[in-house]
């Protein structure tokens, strides 16, 4: 036994909470990451839930988990865990492999019991020797403690076992410094309606807290240091929420009205349900009778004049295919979210992936080119989802933003931008006035751009018809000549990639010189990024880029890829950007890094993929 | 209500009809130009989405803001479109492949959700664009060419699916029938909600005379009655017959006859809230009982549109937000300094 508390100083720490999809890990997870941004720690969250929402109590399959990092340079959750929580068995043997090698777990031990190992399919009776569990075990008997703390509580037993989740949040407040006062503020907030419950919690997250110190001389507490933040007003966001704001933003600096045409979907589901609240600034969200009816119904209310958003995952981009290619034919605005999960078909609903770029690009009948655009981190979802609807608007056309469970799930304190901040949104109208002095017809076009006017309907003057059937370039009507097809073909081709002047250029970052270049698109750039810092630190020399334009891609990126001997393409796909990259700069010598499972990369998968790529001869 | 600002002629576009000549499309086309000059919404305030088959060529000939578009999802862009421009007055166009098969799951909940838009769909019981398939208002046993030995399914009957849906307006009119189609048009778009009219068309090519057992000259006085509000449900040549209430079922009798008198013959109640007697009247097909036209029902009712407009006005004067930004400084925040 140590004499002394043992304090060590790390940028960041990762904890991991796990137990029974009903014990509460999401909502102890998500105070301990509220706390710590409170008090400046950036943070990024992984919830790792099942697709069930209740498995049989204390089984393998029904085991949810919250993973959060916190401290300084936090770009992602993190790969291995400093501690892990585990309320059963089950949770352990999920889990355990995610403990880094000196790291600690804490388990509740009450329910360690036979039949507990049973249920979660252990061999034996010691359950940390059989899984060759290295990492220090702190046995808590979380479950007699809470009770014993409740014991005059006078709530019935089952509202009792409800609060073992926050013994181990005041455990685990203790281990890292958090104010409980911080807690205890949002455990108010969410007990508002039920002060009896409140009341519970406030006591046993005070047990637990007071627990961890009694026992501390046993346990490594760490000390996370905090970074001075940008100054301004923070508040902790996921990715789902930041699209469905960024989307909010877009109306404001567009003057157009946001309507949402949607249906539920795991993992993108967050979205309409925020923005089904967001009534309060007056967005229309509507949940229409199945994927198709939502989009159709934005593609409805775009043609009325309308900010027109449809939202789901993949099996629903693919129900919605129909739907957008209208909408490229039409020459519409149309945001069209996908929020990418395991596939094909209704895969691994709730687990992350970015398997569906192909579909994205090239998923529609006939040469129907769309934007494609994809966000980097939860909050960047803000970002795109403002730039989607901007580069939809301005360039009258489909664009698909294609996020994914891991970042739209994931959080981050986000500083809360002024509206200055962002430019504003310039419909390309046609006027009545306008429309008689050029004797307008409804696909007349700007020659610099290619993009159509967008007449809004009910305005006296501007009566035109749009449809589905091929139209004549000069006049509007319907027309079945090859060679205006053709033109017309083309001519839409060219207004989607005549937006790369319209979009930033691709920047690099790391040892730019290097031969190799690492890069990635999407909710990859955490992991990516912290891979090519710790690469250079280690001495290897990595420039490191990464893609939230796909379509078109910036207009400098043959520039950019050149410059490399060897380009590597890590993604969690079995290449499918690697390929359109190769499709377009076939010079180019490209590797690929790829892993489809359903989880984020590991920081370590990259480092050893580049390392092992850049040792080839 | 007439207006004396705009004629038939102001909904016209330059463009050529290009339906086969003898289809009953272009008949139901001037009843509906009629029809919207008669309510007067000016031609920039009236939008006509259609889906895809012929009757959804339809938009092209109006000079509206017009919107042809897919398979089967004119309801669904309709609704969008209601929702967003709620100033705009909607008419979706469908026929009973398109707005019945493919369309069917958006035809049934628009209905539900009585959305404040009116519904045309052209039944002529065949898909026509694709050269003569069976559709799902074509009869049991109907001979296609892709039902060459009968089909052995049973056709919807379009009215049953609005009665399933609680519809709150339902008319019927028929090609040939010009006056009723007009007033049965007038009607529909007068009516907030979803005003669905099933008019039964004749396909000149692959379905010709399908509707021939009704709209026959001969017949048509027996085989049909005009529904009108507040009316005796009287038909025949000389009006000589009436329906009247037998238990729970209705019975046409010739007044004078079997103890009938013109007392006893029903008035026809559109406005009735209840749907009980509605729906036998539009399940009448001509054989035993006469196929009802006219406007068989014409309720108020809570409108999709109407409700979402006051649930945003008042959830937003209770928020009071001005922005994105004062909506999520009202949330939890934290300030760095």
């Amino acid at each position: 036994m140590l004499e002394e508390t043992n304090v060590k100083t790390l940028e960041k720490v990762v904890v991991r909470f796990s137990g029974d999809s009903g014990d509460g890990m999401q909502l102890a997870g998500n105070i301990f990451t509220n706390v710590s941004a409170g008090i400046g720690n950036q943070v990024s969250t992984f919830p790792d839930y099942p697709a069930e929402i209740r498995a049989p109590q204390g089984s393998l399959g029904g085991v949810s988990g919250f993973q959060v990092s916190v401290g300084t340079k936090v770009h992602t959750p993190g790969d291995h865990c400093d501690v892990l929580v585990a309320m059963n068995p089950a949770a352990l043997k999920q889990n355990f492999h995610h403990v880094k090698p000196g790291g600690v777990i804490i388990v509740d031990i009450d329910s360690f019991k036979e039949a507990d190992l049973r249920k979660a399919l252990y061999a034996t009776d010691e359950p940390f020797k059989e899984l060759g569990i290295k990492a220090q075990v702190v046995e808590v008997p979380i479950t007699s403690l809470t009770k014993e703390a409740l014991a005059d509580s006078g709530l019935d037993n089952k509202s009792i076992l409800k609060c073992r989740n926050i013994f181990a949040l005041g455990l685990v407040c203790w281990l890292f410094d958090r104010p409980l006062e911080s807690a205890l503020h949002f455990l108010r907030k969410k007990f508002a309606k039920k002060p009896a419950i409140f009341e519970a919690n406030a006591k046993v997250i005070n047990a637990g807290y007071n627990y961890g110190s009694n026992i501390h001389a046993t346990v490594s507490t760490y000390r996370i240091e905090s970074e001075p933040a940008k100054p301004g007003v923070y508040t902790d966001i996921n990715g789902n929420t930041a699209t469905a704001w960024g989307l909010i933003m877009a109306s404001e600096k567009s003057g157009r009205p946001l309507f949402l045409g949607s249906y539920p979907i795991t993992p993108a589901t967050d979205i309409l349900q925020e923005l089904a609240k967001r009534k309060d600034l007056g967005v229309k969200a509507l949940q229409m009778e199945d994927e198709i009816a939502g989009v159709c119904s934005a593609i409805g209310a775009s043609f009325a004049g309308n900010l027109a958003v449809t939202s789901t995952s993949g099996p629903g981009l693919a129900l919605k295919s129909e739907g957008i290619g209208l909408a490229v034919i039409a020459e519409l605005p149309l945001v069209v979210i996908d929020v990418q999960r395991g596939g094909p078909s209704t895969g691994l609903p709730t687990k992350t992936e970015q398997t569906d770029l192909m579909q994205a690009l090239y998923g529609r009948n006939g040469e129907s080119p769309v934007a494609v655009v994809a966000p980097a981190t939860p909050t960047d979802c803000f970002t795109m989802a403002f730039e989607a609807s901007r580069i939809a608007i301005e360039h009258m056309t489909p664009v698909i933003l294609l996020t994914d469970a891991f970042i739209g799930n994931g959080s981050s304190a986000w500083r809360v931008p002024d509206s200055d901040e962002y430019p504003e949104i310039k419909p390309p109208y046609i006027s009545a006035e306008k429309a008689a002095e050029i004797s307008w017809r409804p696909y007349n076009r700007d020659e610099k751009t290619k993009v159509r006017y967008w007449a809004i309907p009910g305005t006296e003057g501007l009566t035109h018809r749009l449809g589905g059937l091929e139209k004549d370039y000069e006049t509007g009507a319907i027309s079945t000549d090859p060679a205006n097809h053709e033109r017309m073909v083309y001519t839409r081709r060219e207004k989607i990639a005549r937006i790369a002047d319209d979009i930033p250029q691709l920047e690099v970052l790391g040892d730019v010189d290097a031969d190799v270049l690492l890069l990635g698109w999407g909710g990859t750039y955490g992991h990516l990024r912290t891979a090519a810092q710790d690469l250079c630190r280690m001495g290897r020399k990595v420039a490191f880029t990464h893609f939230r334009y796909i379509n078109p891609l910036p207009s400098n990126t043959g520039d950019v890829l050149r410059k490399y001997k060897k380009v590597i393409v890590a993604e969690l796909n079995t290449g499918q950007f690697a390929d359109y990259l190769q499709a377009k700069y076939p010079e180019v010598h490209i590797e690929r890094i790829n892993k489809v499972q359903g989880q984020p990369f590991l920081v370590e998968e990259v480092i050893e993929g580049v390392t092992r790529i850049m040792d080839e001869k | 209500m007439e207006n004396n600002v705009y004629t038939p002629a102001n909904y016209k576009s330059d463009q050529p009809v290009r339906w086969c000549p003898g289809c009953g499309d272009h008949a139901i086309l001037n009843s509906l130009h009629k029809a919207m000059a008669a309510v007067g919404v000016p031609p920039h305030k009236t939008a006509v989405i259609s889906g895809i088959g012929c009757s959804s060529r339809l938009p092209y000939y109006m000079n509206t803001y017009g919107f042809h578009t897919i398979h089967g999802r004119a309801a669904a862009i309709a609704t969008g479109f209601k929702v967003a421009n709620p100033e705009m007055t909607v008419w979706q166009i469908s026929g009973d492949g398109d707005g019945l098969a493919i369309g069917g799951n958006h035809f049934i909940h628009a209905v539900r959700r009585n959305i404040d838009i009116n519904m045309l769909l052209f039944n002529n019981k065949i898909y026509g664009l694709t050269k003569g398939q069976y559709s799902p208002t074509s009869d049991r046993g109907f001979v296609s060419k892709s039902s060459p030995y009968g089909t052995v399914e049973d056709p919807f009957i379009p009215a049953e699916l609005v009665f399933g849906a609680r519809g709150n307006f339902f008319a019927r009119s028929i090609d040939v029938e010009l006056q009723i189609s007009q007033e049965v048009l007038t009607a529909a778009a007068k009516h907030k909600g979803t005003s669905v009219v099933e008019i039964l068309q004749n396909c000149v090519i692959y379905n010709n005379g399908i509707h021939n057992f009704i709209t026959d000259r001969e017949h048509r006085a027996e085989r049909t009655i005009h529904l009108v509000d507040g009316q005796k449900m009287l038909f025949g040549k000389e009006n000589e017959r009436g329906l009247v209430q037998d238990g729970f079922l209705l019975k046409a009798v010739e007044i004078g006859k079997d103890g009938y008198t013109i007392d006893d013959v029903l008035v026809h109640d559109a406005h009735c809230k209840s749907n009980f007697l509605h729906q036998q009247l539009a399940m009448m097909d001509g054989t035993d009982l006469p196929l009802a036209i006219g406007i068989i029902r014409d309720v108020e009712g809570l409108t999709y549109n109407d409700e979402l407009e006051q649930q945003v006005a008042s959830v937003k004067s209770a928020k009071g937000f001005d922005s994105l930004r004062s909506m999520i400084l009202a949330g939890e925040t934290w300030e760095v300094k």
